[in-house]
Protein backbone atom coordinates (compact mmCIF):
# COMPACT_ATOMS: atom_id res chain seq x y z
CA UNK A 1 0.00 0.00 0.00
CA UNK A 2 2.66 2.61 0.95
CA UNK A 3 4.40 1.78 -2.30
CA UNK A 4 1.28 2.69 -4.25
CA UNK A 5 0.84 5.88 -2.30
CA UNK A 6 4.46 6.73 -3.04
CA UNK A 7 3.85 6.23 -6.74
CA UNK A 8 0.78 8.41 -6.71
CA UNK A 9 2.57 11.11 -4.73
CA UNK A 10 5.44 11.07 -7.21
CA UNK A 11 3.01 11.64 -10.10
CA UNK A 12 1.39 14.69 -8.50
CA UNK A 13 4.77 16.08 -7.52
CA UNK A 14 6.11 15.60 -11.04
CA UNK A 15 3.17 17.50 -12.53
CA UNK A 16 3.64 20.35 -10.14
CA UNK A 17 7.41 20.64 -10.60
CA UNK A 18 6.91 20.85 -14.35
CA UNK A 19 3.98 23.28 -14.54
CA UNK A 20 3.30 24.79 -11.09
CA UNK A 21 -0.38 24.59 -11.83
CA UNK A 22 -2.88 25.48 -9.06
CA UNK A 23 -4.79 22.35 -10.02
CA UNK A 24 -1.91 20.08 -9.03
CA UNK A 25 -1.42 21.94 -5.81
CA UNK A 26 -5.05 21.29 -5.00
CA UNK A 27 -4.61 17.60 -5.93
CA UNK A 28 -1.73 17.46 -3.45
CA UNK A 29 -3.84 19.01 -0.77
CA UNK A 30 -6.55 16.43 -1.32
CA UNK A 31 -3.98 13.67 -1.34
CA UNK A 32 -2.62 14.75 2.04
CA UNK A 33 -5.92 13.70 3.56
CA UNK A 34 -5.19 10.20 2.39
CA UNK A 35 -1.89 10.34 4.30
CA UNK A 36 -3.76 11.28 7.44
CA UNK A 37 -6.40 8.61 6.93
CA UNK A 38 -3.78 5.92 6.45
CA UNK A 39 -1.95 7.20 9.54
CA UNK A 40 1.23 7.98 7.68
CA UNK A 41 3.46 9.98 10.00
CA UNK A 42 5.04 13.35 9.09
CA UNK A 43 8.52 11.81 8.85
CA UNK A 44 7.23 9.13 6.50
CA UNK A 45 5.72 11.83 4.26
CA UNK A 46 9.13 13.45 3.99
CA UNK A 47 10.64 10.03 3.28
CA UNK A 48 8.19 9.56 0.43
CA UNK A 49 8.97 13.07 -0.85
CA UNK A 50 12.69 12.35 -0.78
CA UNK A 51 12.51 9.07 -2.66
CA UNK A 52 10.13 10.58 -5.23
CA UNK A 53 12.60 13.40 -5.83
CA UNK A 54 15.50 10.97 -6.12
CA UNK A 55 13.68 9.34 -9.01
CA UNK A 56 12.47 12.59 -10.59
CA UNK A 57 15.71 14.61 -10.24
CA UNK A 58 18.53 12.04 -9.97
CA UNK A 59 21.21 14.67 -10.71
CA UNK A 60 20.59 16.55 -7.48
CA UNK A 61 23.58 16.93 -5.20
CA UNK A 62 24.10 14.57 -2.28
CA UNK A 63 24.05 17.52 0.10
CA UNK A 64 20.35 18.00 -0.59
CA UNK A 65 19.65 14.32 0.14
CA UNK A 66 21.52 14.60 3.44
CA UNK A 67 19.40 17.61 4.33
CA UNK A 68 16.28 15.49 3.87
CA UNK A 69 17.61 12.91 6.31
CA UNK A 70 18.11 15.74 8.74
CA UNK A 71 14.56 16.98 8.20
CA UNK A 72 13.17 13.46 8.74
CA UNK A 73 14.92 13.39 12.09
CA UNK A 74 13.38 16.76 12.93
CA UNK A 75 9.89 15.51 12.23
CA UNK A 76 9.99 12.37 14.36
CA UNK A 77 8.74 14.15 17.50
CA UNK A 78 5.94 15.80 15.58
CA UNK A 79 4.86 12.31 14.61
CA UNK A 80 4.89 11.18 18.23
CA UNK A 81 2.91 14.24 19.34
CA UNK A 82 0.36 13.48 16.67
CA UNK A 83 0.01 9.90 17.88
CA UNK A 84 -0.51 11.12 21.42
CA UNK A 85 -3.15 13.55 20.23
CA UNK A 86 -5.00 10.80 18.43
CA UNK A 87 -5.01 8.51 21.44
CA UNK A 88 -6.31 11.39 23.60
CA UNK A 89 -9.20 11.93 21.23
CA UNK A 90 -10.02 8.28 21.53
CA UNK A 91 -9.89 8.45 25.33
CA UNK A 92 -12.08 11.54 25.32
CA UNK A 93 -14.70 9.73 23.30
CA UNK A 94 -14.65 6.91 25.83
CA UNK A 95 -15.06 9.35 28.72
CA UNK A 96 -17.93 11.15 27.01
CA UNK A 97 -19.62 7.81 26.59
CA UNK A 98 -19.14 6.95 30.27
CA UNK A 99 -20.48 10.35 31.29
CA UNK A 100 -23.56 9.74 29.23
CA UNK A 101 -24.15 6.43 30.94
CA UNK A 102 -23.49 7.99 34.37
CA UNK A 103 -26.08 10.70 33.66
CA UNK A 104 -28.58 7.99 32.74
CA UNK A 105 -27.80 6.07 35.92
CA UNK A 106 -28.25 9.30 37.90
CA UNK A 107 -31.62 9.90 36.29
CA UNK A 108 -32.95 6.48 37.07
CA UNK A 109 -31.39 6.40 40.53
CA UNK A 110 -32.89 9.73 41.52
CA UNK A 111 -36.28 9.21 39.98
CA UNK A 112 -39.12 10.70 41.98
CA UNK A 113 -42.88 10.48 41.69
CA UNK A 114 -44.89 13.67 41.76
CA UNK A 115 -47.71 13.53 44.32
CA UNK A 116 -51.10 14.10 42.80
CA UNK A 117 -54.18 14.87 44.79
CA UNK A 118 -57.03 17.29 44.95
CA UNK A 119 -56.37 20.80 46.11
CA UNK A 120 -52.69 20.88 45.19
CA UNK A 121 -51.14 21.53 41.78
CA UNK A 122 -47.43 20.77 41.48
CA UNK A 123 -45.10 21.82 38.69
CA UNK A 124 -41.34 21.64 38.40
CA UNK A 125 -38.39 21.85 36.06
CA UNK A 126 -34.74 21.01 36.62
CA UNK A 127 -32.06 21.58 33.99
CA UNK A 128 -28.38 20.74 34.55
CA UNK A 129 -25.67 23.17 33.45
CA UNK A 130 -23.43 20.23 32.55
CA UNK A 131 -24.26 16.63 31.85
CA UNK A 132 -24.79 15.70 35.48
CA UNK A 133 -26.79 17.81 37.86
CA UNK A 134 -25.93 18.95 41.40
CA UNK A 135 -29.53 20.01 41.95
CA UNK A 136 -32.06 17.56 43.19
CA UNK A 137 -35.82 17.43 43.68
CA UNK A 138 -37.44 14.72 45.70
CA UNK A 139 -41.14 14.30 46.37
CA UNK A 140 -42.68 12.22 49.13
CA UNK A 141 -46.34 11.68 49.85
CA UNK A 142 -48.80 9.44 51.59
CA UNK A 143 -51.24 9.46 48.66
CA UNK A 144 -53.97 11.34 50.45
CA UNK A 145 -53.04 14.28 52.59
CA UNK A 146 -49.36 15.08 52.78
CA UNK A 147 -47.12 16.12 49.95
CA UNK A 148 -43.51 16.83 50.81
CA UNK A 149 -40.71 18.15 48.64
CA UNK A 150 -36.98 18.46 49.11
CA UNK A 151 -35.00 20.76 46.85
CA UNK A 152 -31.26 20.40 47.31
CA UNK A 153 -28.20 21.93 45.72
CA UNK A 154 -24.77 20.42 46.19
CA UNK A 155 -22.06 23.06 46.38
CA UNK A 156 -19.82 22.16 43.54
CA UNK A 157 -20.84 20.93 40.14
CA UNK A 158 -20.49 17.95 37.88
CA UNK A 159 -19.85 14.36 38.81
CA UNK A 160 -18.82 14.69 42.49
CA UNK A 161 -21.94 16.76 43.21
CA UNK A 162 -24.11 14.25 41.44
CA UNK A 163 -22.74 11.36 43.45
CA UNK A 164 -23.62 13.13 46.71
CA UNK A 165 -27.24 13.21 45.71
CA UNK A 166 -27.75 9.50 46.08
CA UNK A 167 -26.73 9.77 49.75
CA UNK A 168 -29.47 12.34 50.37
CA UNK A 169 -32.02 10.32 48.52
CA UNK A 170 -31.39 7.17 50.49
CA UNK A 171 -31.41 9.16 53.73
CA UNK A 172 -34.85 10.49 52.94
CA UNK A 173 -36.10 7.14 51.73
CA UNK A 174 -35.30 5.68 55.11
CA UNK A 175 -37.75 8.14 56.71
CA UNK A 176 -40.46 7.85 54.11
CA UNK A 177 -43.02 6.02 56.22
CA UNK A 178 -42.61 8.13 59.33
CA UNK A 179 -44.00 11.20 57.61
CA UNK A 180 -41.47 13.38 59.43
CA UNK A 181 -41.63 17.16 59.78
CA UNK A 182 -39.12 19.38 57.94
CA UNK A 183 -36.84 20.12 60.90
CA UNK A 184 -36.47 16.40 61.64
CA UNK A 185 -35.67 15.58 58.02
CA UNK A 186 -33.02 18.30 57.89
CA UNK A 187 -31.45 17.16 61.16
CA UNK A 188 -31.24 13.54 60.02
CA UNK A 189 -29.95 14.39 56.54
CA UNK A 190 -27.38 16.76 58.06
CA UNK A 191 -26.02 13.95 60.19
CA UNK A 192 -25.86 11.60 57.20
CA UNK A 193 -24.07 14.19 55.09
CA UNK A 194 -21.66 15.13 57.89
CA UNK A 195 -20.77 11.47 58.41
CA UNK A 196 -20.46 10.44 54.79
CA UNK A 197 -19.35 13.28 52.61
CA UNK A 198 -15.97 14.80 51.98
CA UNK A 199 -15.07 17.80 54.16
CA UNK A 200 -15.14 20.25 51.30
CA UNK A 201 -18.62 19.42 50.05
CA UNK A 202 -21.77 21.03 51.37
CA UNK A 203 -25.41 20.90 50.47
CA UNK A 204 -28.18 23.44 50.77
CA UNK A 205 -31.68 22.06 51.09
CA UNK A 206 -35.20 23.38 51.40
CA UNK A 207 -37.78 20.98 52.74
CA UNK A 208 -41.51 21.68 52.67
CA UNK A 209 -44.46 19.58 53.75
CA UNK A 210 -47.98 20.45 52.70
CA UNK A 211 -51.02 19.32 54.61
CA UNK A 212 -53.80 19.35 52.04
CA UNK A 213 -56.59 19.03 54.54
CA UNK A 214 -55.59 22.07 56.59
CA UNK A 215 -53.85 23.87 53.69
CA UNK A 216 -50.80 24.42 55.84
CA UNK A 217 -47.27 24.43 54.44
CA UNK A 218 -44.52 23.59 56.95
CA UNK A 219 -40.98 24.28 55.91
CA UNK A 220 -37.38 24.40 56.99
CA UNK A 221 -34.17 25.43 55.28
CA UNK A 222 -30.59 24.25 55.52
CA UNK A 223 -28.77 27.26 54.11
CA UNK A 224 -31.02 27.30 51.06
CA UNK A 225 -32.34 30.22 49.04
CA UNK A 226 -35.65 31.37 50.64
CA UNK A 227 -38.77 30.18 48.84
CA UNK A 228 -41.36 32.69 47.63
CA UNK A 229 -45.02 32.70 48.50
CA UNK A 230 -47.40 34.50 46.15
CA UNK A 231 -50.54 35.72 47.90
CA UNK A 232 -53.38 35.76 45.37
CA UNK A 233 -55.53 38.04 47.49
CA UNK A 234 -53.00 40.86 47.84
CA UNK A 235 -50.92 40.19 44.75
CA UNK A 236 -47.76 40.35 46.92
CA UNK A 237 -44.76 38.10 47.37
CA UNK A 238 -43.55 36.95 50.77
CA UNK A 239 -40.14 35.36 51.38
CA UNK A 240 -40.26 32.04 53.20
CA UNK A 241 -37.00 31.89 55.08
CA UNK A 242 -36.07 29.81 58.08
CA UNK A 243 -32.83 29.67 59.99
CA UNK A 244 -30.51 26.76 59.47
CA UNK A 245 -26.95 26.03 58.47
CA UNK A 246 -25.91 24.27 55.25
CA UNK A 247 -25.85 20.48 55.49
CA UNK A 248 -22.50 18.92 56.24
CA UNK A 249 -20.79 21.81 58.04
CA UNK A 250 -21.46 20.86 61.65
CA UNK A 251 -22.95 17.87 63.41
CA UNK A 252 -26.00 18.14 65.65
CA UNK A 253 -27.52 21.28 64.22
CA UNK A 254 -31.07 22.32 65.05
CA UNK A 255 -33.26 23.58 62.24
CA UNK A 256 -36.03 26.10 62.60
CA UNK A 257 -39.43 25.10 61.30
CA UNK A 258 -42.07 27.57 60.19
CA UNK A 259 -45.49 27.33 58.64
CA UNK A 260 -47.87 29.33 56.48
CA UNK A 261 -51.53 28.93 55.74
CA UNK A 262 -52.35 28.86 52.03
CA UNK A 263 -55.47 30.32 50.46
CA UNK A 264 -56.90 29.38 47.07
CA UNK A 265 -54.60 30.27 44.16
CA UNK A 266 -51.67 31.09 46.43
CA UNK A 267 -48.51 29.43 45.23
CA UNK A 268 -45.06 28.65 46.61
CA UNK A 269 -41.91 28.86 44.49
CA UNK A 270 -38.87 26.86 45.60
CA UNK A 271 -35.70 27.58 43.63
CA UNK A 272 -31.97 26.95 43.59
CA UNK A 273 -29.38 29.69 43.13
CA UNK A 274 -29.12 28.77 39.45
CA UNK A 275 -32.44 30.63 39.18
CA UNK A 276 -31.92 33.57 41.54
CA UNK A 277 -28.37 34.23 40.43
CA UNK A 278 -29.14 34.34 36.75
CA UNK A 279 -26.54 36.55 35.17
CA UNK A 280 -26.65 38.56 31.99
CA UNK A 281 -24.01 40.77 30.41
CA UNK A 282 -25.42 43.64 32.48
CA UNK A 283 -24.99 41.75 35.76
CA UNK A 284 -27.26 39.79 38.05
CA UNK A 285 -31.01 39.96 37.60
CA UNK A 286 -33.07 41.71 40.25
CA UNK A 287 -35.45 39.83 42.49
CA UNK A 288 -38.29 41.92 41.09
CA UNK A 289 -37.56 40.50 37.67
CA UNK A 290 -38.48 37.00 38.83
CA UNK A 291 -41.53 38.39 40.64
CA UNK A 292 -42.72 40.03 37.43
CA UNK A 293 -42.39 36.79 35.46
CA UNK A 294 -44.29 34.87 38.13
CA UNK A 295 -46.99 37.49 38.28
CA UNK A 296 -47.54 37.38 34.54
CA UNK A 297 -48.46 33.67 34.75
CA UNK A 298 -50.07 33.59 38.20
CA UNK A 299 -53.36 32.22 36.85
CA UNK A 300 -51.73 29.40 34.89
CA UNK A 301 -51.26 25.80 36.10
CA UNK A 302 -48.16 25.14 38.23
CA UNK A 303 -46.22 23.42 35.43
CA UNK A 304 -46.79 26.32 33.08
CA UNK A 305 -45.49 28.73 35.74
CA UNK A 306 -42.30 26.69 36.20
CA UNK A 307 -41.76 26.34 32.45
CA UNK A 308 -42.27 30.04 31.84
CA UNK A 309 -39.68 31.07 34.42
CA UNK A 310 -37.16 28.73 32.82
CA UNK A 311 -38.02 29.95 29.34
CA UNK A 312 -37.63 33.65 30.22
CA UNK A 313 -34.49 33.33 32.32
CA UNK A 314 -32.99 30.83 29.89
CA UNK A 315 -33.44 33.24 26.99
CA UNK A 316 -31.50 35.92 28.87
CA UNK A 317 -28.42 33.70 28.88
CA UNK A 318 -29.00 32.02 25.48
CA UNK A 319 -29.75 28.81 27.36
CA UNK A 320 -26.05 28.48 28.25
CA UNK A 321 -26.63 27.89 31.95
CA UNK A 322 -23.78 28.68 34.35
CA UNK A 323 -25.39 26.71 37.13
CA UNK A 324 -27.96 23.94 37.48
CA UNK A 325 -31.45 25.42 37.30
CA UNK A 326 -34.30 24.07 39.42
CA UNK A 327 -37.71 25.40 40.29
CA UNK A 328 -40.70 23.78 42.01
CA UNK A 329 -44.20 25.25 42.26
CA UNK A 330 -46.84 24.23 44.83
CA UNK A 331 -50.14 25.89 43.99
CA UNK A 332 -53.25 25.59 46.09
CA UNK A 333 -56.46 24.90 44.20
CA UNK A 334 -60.00 24.78 45.39
CA UNK A 335 -60.67 21.41 46.94
CA UNK B 1 -12.33 37.50 35.76
CA UNK B 2 -9.15 37.62 37.82
CA UNK B 3 -8.67 37.03 41.48
CA UNK B 4 -5.82 38.34 43.58
CA UNK B 5 -5.03 37.37 47.12
CA UNK B 6 -2.57 39.55 49.03
CA UNK B 7 -1.15 37.79 52.04
CA UNK B 8 0.45 39.54 55.00
CA UNK B 9 1.19 38.81 58.63
CA UNK B 10 1.13 41.13 61.61
CA UNK B 11 1.38 40.20 65.30
CA UNK B 12 0.86 36.53 64.40
CA UNK B 13 -2.41 37.31 62.58
CA UNK B 14 -2.58 36.25 58.94
CA UNK B 15 -4.35 38.75 56.69
CA UNK B 16 -5.80 37.75 53.33
CA UNK B 17 -6.99 40.61 51.17
CA UNK B 18 -9.07 39.15 48.38
CA UNK B 19 -9.64 41.21 45.24
CA UNK B 20 -12.00 40.09 42.48
CA UNK B 21 -14.72 37.49 42.15
CA UNK B 22 -14.50 34.15 43.89
CA UNK B 23 -16.04 31.55 41.60
CA UNK B 24 -15.36 28.07 40.30
CA UNK B 25 -12.62 29.39 37.99
CA UNK B 26 -10.76 31.60 40.44
CA UNK B 27 -11.34 29.65 43.64
CA UNK B 28 -8.26 27.40 43.32
CA UNK B 29 -5.98 30.46 43.81
CA UNK B 30 -7.73 31.36 47.05
CA UNK B 31 -7.75 27.78 48.23
CA UNK B 32 -4.01 27.47 47.71
CA UNK B 33 -3.29 30.62 49.74
CA UNK B 34 -5.58 29.64 52.60
CA UNK B 35 -4.29 26.08 52.70
CA UNK B 36 -0.78 27.40 53.32
CA UNK B 37 -1.69 28.43 56.88
CA UNK B 38 -4.48 26.09 57.88
CA UNK B 39 -2.22 23.42 59.36
CA UNK B 40 -0.67 25.83 61.86
CA UNK B 41 -1.92 25.29 65.43
CA UNK B 42 -3.91 28.19 66.95
CA UNK B 43 -3.70 30.17 63.72
CA UNK B 44 -5.51 33.53 63.64
CA UNK B 45 -6.76 34.70 60.28
CA UNK B 46 -8.62 37.72 58.89
CA UNK B 47 -10.10 37.60 55.40
CA UNK B 48 -10.74 41.05 53.96
CA UNK B 49 -13.57 40.90 51.40
CA UNK B 50 -14.01 44.65 50.85
CA UNK B 51 -12.87 44.26 47.22
CA UNK B 52 -15.07 41.25 46.54
CA UNK B 53 -18.49 41.73 44.94
CA UNK B 54 -19.42 38.17 44.32
CA UNK B 55 -18.81 34.72 45.73
CA UNK B 56 -20.40 31.70 44.11
CA UNK B 57 -21.14 28.41 45.80
CA UNK B 58 -17.70 26.96 45.03
CA UNK B 59 -16.10 30.01 46.65
CA UNK B 60 -18.35 29.69 49.66
CA UNK B 61 -17.31 26.06 50.00
CA UNK B 62 -13.68 27.14 50.22
CA UNK B 63 -14.37 29.54 53.10
CA UNK B 64 -16.31 26.86 54.96
CA UNK B 65 -13.56 24.33 54.34
CA UNK B 66 -11.04 26.83 55.73
CA UNK B 67 -13.23 27.43 58.79
CA UNK B 68 -13.48 23.70 59.44
CA UNK B 69 -9.75 23.18 59.05
CA UNK B 70 -9.07 26.02 61.51
CA UNK B 71 -11.51 24.58 64.03
CA UNK B 72 -9.45 21.42 64.10
CA UNK B 73 -6.33 23.48 64.83
CA UNK B 74 -8.03 25.53 67.51
CA UNK B 75 -7.71 28.54 65.22
CA UNK B 76 -9.95 31.51 64.50
CA UNK B 77 -11.09 33.25 61.33
CA UNK B 78 -12.98 36.48 60.79
CA UNK B 79 -14.28 37.99 57.57
CA UNK B 80 -14.31 41.76 57.15
CA UNK B 81 -15.54 44.30 54.61
CA UNK B 82 -18.56 42.20 53.67
CA UNK B 83 -20.97 44.01 51.30
CA UNK B 84 -24.74 43.74 51.18
CA UNK B 85 -24.85 40.95 48.61
CA UNK B 86 -22.32 38.81 50.46
CA UNK B 87 -24.00 39.48 53.80
CA UNK B 88 -27.20 38.06 52.38
CA UNK B 89 -25.33 34.99 51.12
CA UNK B 90 -23.78 34.39 54.55
CA UNK B 91 -27.16 34.85 56.25
CA UNK B 92 -29.07 32.52 53.94
CA UNK B 93 -26.49 29.77 54.29
CA UNK B 94 -26.30 30.19 58.07
CA UNK B 95 -22.56 30.88 57.83
CA UNK B 96 -22.97 34.14 59.79
CA UNK B 97 -23.87 32.03 62.83
CA UNK B 98 -20.54 30.21 62.86
CA UNK B 99 -18.05 32.67 61.36
CA UNK B 100 -17.63 36.23 62.64
CA UNK B 101 -18.52 38.69 59.94
CA UNK B 102 -17.95 42.44 59.83
CA UNK B 103 -20.05 44.49 57.47
CA UNK B 104 -18.38 46.92 55.10
CA UNK B 105 -18.41 50.42 56.61
CA UNK B 106 -21.08 52.60 55.09
CA UNK B 107 -21.86 49.98 52.49
CA UNK B 108 -24.42 47.93 54.34
CA UNK B 109 -27.45 49.73 52.95
CA UNK B 110 -26.18 50.12 49.40
CA UNK B 111 -29.36 49.59 47.42
CA UNK B 112 -27.58 49.29 44.08
CA UNK B 113 -26.42 45.75 44.80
Amino acid sequence: MPREIGKHYKEILKQYIQKQDEKDLYAGQKFSREFIEKEISPEEVIGIHKSSLMELLPETSDQIWHSFDFLIEMMIHYGLALQEHQSLILKQEELAMEMKIAAQVQNSLLKTKVPSFKGLDIGFITVPAKQMSGDYIYFLNDDSNYASVAVADVIGKGIPAALCMSIIKFGMDSMQYENPSPNVVLEVVNRIVEDNIDDSMFISMFYGKYDAEKSIFNYGSAGHEPALLYRAKTGKFVELDAEGLLLGVQRNIQYEERSVQLEDNDFIVIMTDGVTETRTEQGFIEEQFIHAILESVKDEPAQKIADTVYQRLGELQNFQLRDDFTIVIFKKNER
Amino acid sequence: MNLQVEVSEENLVHYFKVVGEVDAFTAPVLKERLTSVQKTPNVQAVIDLSEVDYIDSTGLGIFIGFYKALQEQNGYVKMTGVNHRLKRLFEITGIDKIIDIEIEEGGSDDASL
